[in-house]
């Protein structure tokens, strides 16, 4: 199935696959950034791939490489019993289109993205923060930002002293992870 | 015989001692009923927390009424800042002022013979009868609009408009469903239409006009805004034209709503089941068992006139008790469901009710 | 999107829109979340749908913890489903390791899912109807989830958050007595079900709430990321079960029932009858049960058990492993997906090989279904929105995480 779809692709949008790493029941393609909605439009209305469902559009933040965040999207075809794993890599600062105009799902998904990691996407109707409140500084899932800092919407009534987290040293921790020494 | 005036003016207290004091205490009681009966209907026990210091006794959960009213008492009273001060005090007044006027011209038991004086069991004998409680019955929407109104509050104004279309949408058909009664004996007050039910079981209202019976239950459970009909105080969705009420104030309001299903159940007693009767036995002849067994002089009369009391209890609790098992089985009403069950069923079939009643006593007059 | 002043004007009388907030605090709305609606009258024109109140940092919290240690969280999620996403997290991560559990463990697994959908939808279907005005079924319904989770108490000590899968199999096996114990529960349940339904299936004023309320065609749901109950309320049968199944569900017989009209007395008829399809599960499973272990035989990556770890000296050191360093858990990323009561509940976990997770991602399954209650509520009145909110089966914790 997997070929099937890269041949596919081959032909509508020329050079979008990357890579593709067939794995039992979890197929991933990684795509180029810039072709993501071309592609992601041929998969949806391809008779024969007919991948309705959007089921997950999600991102992770590999700070160490040099392009730092994926986005992922995992797509479900409903006819052919499928499941299939996009992968594109944005930089940091960089914006990725928006898929919310082929999935009206993709609108609360993407929103929560921007929030969580700072990634833009073109084209969307409203790309405002959904999870954490409007004025809110900074983007959470980043692997800098630290676990516990203290923003308050409303200002707190007693004077305590109040301090963040020394900030996060990403590197410094990966040494430890490596050594399986961080706990 | 006659009264002298001086002990009319205190047969009169007396009477108005017995009818109030009997509505506001079944008025409080179903408070108690109603969670206990709840907790019957769910499987539950209810509450059976509250004890008197002193002596312990917890009286299966009466001790709550107690126990509410203080809480009532001593809770804060507050008015939101934008409400209009006038009408948001005046509307728990409202709620139940008209209901206790009401209370007036019911009859709980008929013309008893007191050591040769002739006492009727009815506060107030109006030629206009019936008509008097539904006057003063359509005062109380007042109390619901002003109250949602004046709360300056989003929710409270949804319930209040609620309210003023559902309770004049019912109050035709509860008008209606009744006219034929007023045809049948040929009068609106209910002191004669309870003589008229004298005698055999057959002659209750409920055999006579069995389906306006019906359709008069309906309508009046819609006027005491209680389940199913009771989206203008929906607790689980808008709370209502009192969310803004607190304290002695929500109170009343609380204990007008219950004082309204004591006064319906009063009404569909005098009007459809006989009032204070029991079929076949005639009070006359009680209360000449009662002289023969002892002798002439006030116990007799009295004692007919406890039993009298004692039977139109009796039917009025039995109707408490439906009316709340009603609540805690049906869910409620859509808002334009229940405009269209007001007008579009109950209203034509009032009108036909009357129709078929006129029609029949034409053919056997 | 239209202004809703201008579509007022001109049909009715000259009136503004008013603007109501059902707001974050209200008893229909479960609590969290926010719907600002625009009236005109008693007729919905818009609805904007607000969350993150409580939002509470699930996967930045996964990243500083063990595996195992954020099956707790897990149980937050969903929680009236606990025991589903543990299995759910518990089996994402296994597929990374590339194992299997023996068949009980599969089994084990299988019977808790399905004892917390039969609790899940019992509470669904009790909220909307209390939110109607029909308090006694929601008692009645209370009652029978009350039975199932006395079982699970016995089985793993708690009954919310009962975390009771592990990376490589279950905590907790079932105890003797669990088919008795089952077969009494079914009976209250199956009871208080015919109670319940007898005063509500048939009765007119709720079929009037529920009939054409929070109508939503086919090809709408699937748009908008619909998945579980409310989806085959449309007529499209989507099942993991059936669909990609997993565990030892293609060994058991059963039907998915869907609906055709989409609106919420097909979702309530459905979540009745997946309640006895559930039940139905169970009792084949409990027959198909085999003997053996609820867990892997690899203990770099189960804790072993004390017999091992005091009688040689490989066991000795896995547990030490496991407890300072987590489970040996290789590079590599998976997603994994169950049928959990409200939809496709998937985690997407990526692993560096290190000790600590590096990404837990949970497919919040209600959040499509919330995000779209404006196409479900438009037109309808503001006393639809209640009962449309119930049958969605929002559940704050996996809305917000």
């Amino acid at each position: 199935m997997l070929d099937k779809i890269v041949k596919k692709l081959e032909t509508a949008t020329k050079g979008a696959v990357l890579e593709q790493i067939p794995v039992d029941q979890d197929d991933r393609l990684i795509i180029d950034k810039n072709m993501i909605h071309q592609v992601c439009r041929t998969l949806k209305q391809d008779k024969e791939m007919d991948f309705k469902l959007l089921a997950e559009l999600t991102c992770v933040d590999y700070i160490e490489e040099e392009t730092r965040f994926e986005v992922v999207y995992q797509l479900y075809s409903l006819s052919n019993k499928y499941r299939l794993r996009l992968k594109a890599r944005v930089a940091e600062g960089d914006s990725i289109a928006s898929v919310s105009d082929i999935w009206r799902v993709a609108n609360p998904l993407e929103r929560e993205v921007y929030d969580m990691f700072g990634v833009k996407f073109n084209n969307h109707p409203a790309l405002t923060r959904i999870l954490m409140w409007e004025g809110f500084e900074g983007h959470p899932l980043r692997k800098d930002f630290p676990l516990k800092r203290h923003q308050a919407i409303v200002p707190l009534r007693m004077e305590i002293e109040v301090k963040d987290d020394p900030p996060y040293n990403w590197t410094k921790y990966q040494k430890k992870r490596k050594l399986g020494l961080d706990k | 015989m006659e009264l002298e005036p001086v002990w009319q003016v205190v047969v009169t207290l007396v009477k108005i001692a017995i009818m109030i004091g009997f509505a506001m205490t079944v008025a409080a009681v179903l408070t108690w009923q109603e969670r206990k009966q709840s907790a019957a209907i769910q499987d539950r026990i209810g509450p059976n927390r509250a004890y008197i210091p002193v002596l312990g006794w917890k009286l299966w959960g009466l001790v709550h009424l107690v126990a509410d009213g203080i809480k009532m008492i001593f809770k804060e009273d507050f008015m939101p800042v934008g409400a209009s001060r006038f009408l948001f005090q005046i509307a728990p007044v409202i709620a139940i002022l008209p209901l206790i006027i009401s209370l007036a011209v019911i009859p709980f038991g008929g013309v008893v013979n007191i050591n040769g004086y002739d006492i009727s069991l009815q506060i107030a004998n109006i030629n206009s009868g019936i008509l008097f409680i539904f006057a003063f019955g359509s005062l109380s929407v007042y109390s619901s609009v002003l109250g949602g109104f004046a709360s300056d509050n989003k929710f409270g104004l949804i319930g209040a408009l609620r309210t003023s279309a559902q309770m004049i949408s019912y109050e035709i058909s509860q008008g209606l469903t009744i006219v034929g009664l007023f045809m049948i004996w040929q009068t609106v007050m209910l002191d004669k239409m309870a003589l008229y039910q004298a005698g055999s079981i057959f002659n209750w209202g409920v055999f006579l006009q069995p389906f306006g019976f019906l359709l008069f239950f309906a309508a009046s459970v819609a006027e005491t805004k209680r389940a199913p009909f009771d989206l203008p105080e929906g607790e689980s969705e808008i709370i209502g034209y009192f969310v803004e009420y607190s304290g002695l104030k929500f109170g009343l309001f609380f204990i007008g709503e219950f004082m309204e299903v004591v006064i319906v159940s009063m009404l569909v007693t005098t009007l459809f089941f006989g009032s204070y009767h029991i079929p076949w036995l005639e009070w006359n002849m009680v209360q000449s068992w009662f002289e023969s067994m002892l002798g002439a002089g006030w116990l007799p009369g009295l004692i007919v006139a406890a039993l009298m009391i004692l039977v139109f209890v009796v039917k009025v609790l039995f109707f408490c008790f439906f009316q709340l098992l009603i609540r805690w089985t049906l869910p409620r009403f859509r808002y334009d469901q229940l405009m269209h069950f007001g007008w579009k069923f109950l209203l034509p079939l009032a009108i036909a009710n009357l129709v078929i009643t006129a029609v029949i006593m034409l053919m056997m007059a | 999107m239209s202004d809703p002043q201008k579509d007022i004007e001109g049909k009715e009388l000259p009136s503004d829109v008013m603007e109501i907030q059902l707001g974050p605090s209200h008893p229909a709305t479960h609590g969290i979340v926010k719907l600002d609606t625009k009236l005109s009258g008693e007729t919905v024109l818009d609805m904007d749908v607000s969350i993150g109140f409580l939002h509470r940092g699930f996967e930045k919290m996964c990243e500083h913890r063990d595996w195992n240690q954020n099956m707790v969280f897990t149980d937050r999620l969903n929680y009236c489903s606990a025991p589903a996403n543990n299995a759910a997290y518990a089996s994402a991560v296994e597929k990374i390791c590339g194992v299997e559990l023996p068949d009980r463990g599969q089994w084990v697994r299988l019977i808790v899912t399905e004892i917390s959908r039969v609790c899940d939808h019992l509470v669904c279907v009790a909220a909307s109807v209390m939110e109607l005005g029909g308090f006694s079924v929601y008692l009645y319904f209370i009652q029978a989830r009350e039975e199932l989770w006395f079982i699970l108490d016995k089985i793993c000590g708690s009954r919310l958050t009962t975390s009771m899968s592990r990376i490589g199999g279950q905590a907790y096996d079932l105890y003797d007595g669990f088919e008795d114990d089952i077969v009494a529960a079914f009976a209250k349940v199956r009871q208080a079900m015919e109670d319940g339904s007898k005063m509500i299936t048939r009765n007119r004023i709720f079929y009037d709430r529920m009939r054409d309320v929070g109508k939503i065609s086919e090809e709408d749901a699937i748009d908008l990321g619909f998945t579980g109950p409310v989806l085959r309320s449309t007529g499209c049968d989507y099942d993991v079960r059936k669909a990609n199944p997993y565990w030892k569900y293609p060994e058991v017989d059963f039907e998915v029932p869907t609906g055709d009209r989409g609106d919420n007395y097909d979702r309530y008829l459905i979540r009745m009858e997946e309640i006895e399809q559930s039940m139905h599960i169970i009792d084949q499973a409990i027959e198909k049960l085999p003997e053996g272990n609820v867990f892997i035989d690899d203990f770099k990556i189960f804790l072993s058990p004390k017999s091992e770890t005091y009688n040689s000296i490989e066991g000795l050191i896995h547990h030490f492993k496991i407890i300072m360093n987590g489970p040996a858990v290789p590079k590599g990323e998976a997603y994994f997906a169950i049928e959990s009561p409200n939809g496709e509940h998937g985690y997407y976990v990526v692993s560096d090989g290190g000790s600590l997770p590096y990404r837990v991602r949970a497919r919040p399954t209600c959040l499509p279904m919330t995000m779209a209650l404006p196409e479900l509520c438009k037109g309808g009145m503001i006393a639809d929105i209640v009962p449309t909110f119930g049958s969605i089966n929002m559940i704050g914790g996996e809305l917000e995480r």
